[in-house]
């Protein structure tokens, strides 16, 4: 019973780690999905935002006045990526767009530090990182708050993204604008509005992440990384596909855990920072659009 | 030249039709068009009646599909005017274009290819959808309302263009000839006022081109929708069109009903060539 409930500890750890990379990667398939990039700068914006959030709260905001605050500014730097960044380059190849958010994760990495500094800081959401006691005392299984915290706001945005994009208008046009720019201003998409409300949106995302991400391993540099625990996920998931990332991100936490634990010794332990990249290549040899991506079709 | 002429008599009083003709719904005046220093359209007015089939002909690169951008929005000419139902546009764009009415398909089809036939179509309705993400999401009235209304739409569509069997395809599956098809049921689906062709036979076999021709007449008779199309082949055009603008190095050679137009000496030089 005891390495049961232990099991079921580490599965639930992984799941919920999961959720946190899954909404991190729902950063990309939005832009993916709306400009057809792989958005270099996602990182960038994921530590850009969360330390706007601690900056507006050192100077004086409270929680619920800062969070606001963050996301009007990630809006607006979304807007400012539509008008400065893409408009200029519409119709331009997708590598060039790839190059273009290169460009911008460094100017966006430069303009956090030069706004907020460079010092590490600690972001107090109220939410302990400690087990929940009664779980602890019923099951012996220790899962965190915050991780469940995480979860429950990771869902909440993961599904309401999902109802955004499979059944309103904003939706369809963001499909329609992936698959052909001349086609969907001719049947009357504005073009610049869905890219500028596409951005913004990754930017709130970006934010949120920021923050559960901040608040378990401080407000640094270092989440601009955090992009690339995305990469596997999106891989698995394929990058098109809303429902796609979320399975896949559960399915890298939970196996990085779940191998780390009991897999993880026999190799000096550490697996779990290379086994989902090793799982991403897995499916690329096997499925390389993904679990749920549009199926390549190539005609010769 | 460069007057559009009277409109003859003899279309008028073609009163077997369903929806006669109107006033002008559309109005080019003196465009001129450049790129840098290469001169696409020079001085070119003409006007499209309510409920005509237009054609715009003319050999390869005589400027035709840069006449379409510009009706549609696409390129703003450097001189001249567009009044498109009584509204003067000196600028454009694609999008107002769709808001105003206008629809078209392109000549290298360009249909959303991740999607089904049925999702294309319905994309075309989005200017006719304006619920809310919160509407959308509580499933209050009008989301529900619009959502069947569009359905049902879309349906009629799919049944009058005879694409039934496809709804649920994807259309990067289809063959040349249903890609076209599909993406003029997606014009259709927006309901327009004037429906912009860009080539719509292009690439066809006959039997393909023989059905084109009678959606086209079909949808002009049945919803009278007023069309503009573009076509390099002469025979098809000179078939369905009501009137005809051809044109030869971005300048305007010809105007008028295929008749006339056929029996033009400057339109039967740039077709057949002439000893200089």
């Amino acid at each position: 019973m005891q390495n049961f409930w232990f099991f079921i500890e580490v599965l639930v750890g992984g799941l919920l780690s999961g959720i946190m990379y899954s909404l991190v990667a729902l950063g990309f398939v939005l832009i993916y999905k709306a400009s057809s990039v792989f958005n270099f700068a996602q990182g960038a914006m994921v530590f850009f935002a969360v330390l706007t959030f601690v900056g507006v709260m050192e100077l004086g905001l409270p929680f619920w006045a800062a969070l606001p605050v963050a996301i009007g500014v990630m809006v607006l730097v979304g807007m400012a990526t539509e008008r400065f960044v893409l408009r200029p380059l519409v119709s331009q190849s997708e590598d060039t767009l790839l190059m273009a958010t290169i460009g911008l994760s460094f100017v966006i990495e430069g303009v956090a530090q030069l706004a907020w500094g460079v010092d590490v800081r600690n972001l107090n959401l109220g939410i302990q990182d400690e087990p929940i006691n009664w779980v602890m005392d019923k099951t012996g299984m220790l899962i965190s708050q915050l991780d469940i915290t995480a979860g429950i706001v990771a869902s909440i945005m993961v599904a309401s993204l999902a109802l955004l994009f499979s059944r309103t208008k904003v939706g369809r046009g963001l499909r329609a604008v992936a698959d052909d720019h001349a086609a969907a201003l001719s049947i009357g998409i504005p073009l610049k509005h869905i890219w500028m409300l596409v951005w913004a949106t990754a930017g709130v995302v970006a934010l949120v992440a920021g923050m559960l991400w901040g608040a378990r391993s401080g407000v640094q540099f270092a989440l601009v990384w955090v992009a690339l625990k995305a990469l596997p996920v999106l891989i698995i998931g394929g990058f098109t596909s809303v429902p796609g990332v979320i399975v896949a991100g559960l399915l890298v936490g939970a196996s990085e855990k779940v191998v780390e634990v009991y897999v993880g010794p026999k190799f000096g332990g550490g697996v779990e920072v290379w086994f989902p990249y090793v799982l991403a290549v897995l499916f690329l040899l096997v499925r390389p659009e993904g679990l749920f991506g549009e199926k390549i079709i190539r005609r010769v | 030249m460069n007057v559009t002429p009277p409109v003859q008599s003899s279309i008028l009083q073609a009163t077997e039709r369903a929806f006669p003709f109107g006033p002008p719904i559309l109005e080019l005046s003196s465009i001129s068009l450049r790129f840098g220093g290469v001169q696409a359209l020079t001085n070119i007015s003409f006007n499209v009646l309510e409920h005509e089939i237009r054609a715009i002909i003319g050999p390869n690169g005589a400027g035709k599909s840069s006449m379409l951008n510009v009706i549609n929005g696409i390129y703003v000419p450097q001189e001249g005017s567009v009044t498109f139902r009584g509204e003067r546009l000196s600028e454009m764009t694609p999008t107002q274009a769709a808001h105003l009415g206008m629809a078209r398909t392109f000549q290298n089809i360009a249909l959303f290819r991740g999607m089904s036939v049925l999702d294309n179509i319905m994309a075309g309705r989005i200017l006719r959808t304006h619920a809310t993400f919160l509407e959308v999401a509580f499933q209050l009235p009008r989301a529900r309302r619009e959502e069947s209304e569009n359905r049902a739409a879309v349906e009629e569509i799919i049944e009058f263009l005879e694409i039934e069997h496809i709804r649920k395809t994807p259309v990067s599956r289809l063959p040349y000839g249903l890609q076209k098809r599909v993406e003029l049921g997606r014009a259709l689906a927006a309901e327009p006022k004037v429906l912009l062709l860009d080539e719509p036979m292009a690439g066809m076999n006959i039997e393909e081109k023989q059905d084109m021709c009678r959606f086209i007449l079909d949808v002009n008779d049945h919803y009278g929708t007023t069309v503009v199309l573009i076509e390099h082949d002469m025979g098809v055009v000179m078939d369905i069109s009501d009137r005809v603008v051809v044109l030869d190095y971005g300048k305007k050679i010809g105007d008028g009903t295929p008749d006339e137009v056929r029996s033009n000496q400057d339109v039967i030089d740039a077709y057949l060539g002439v000893a200089h």
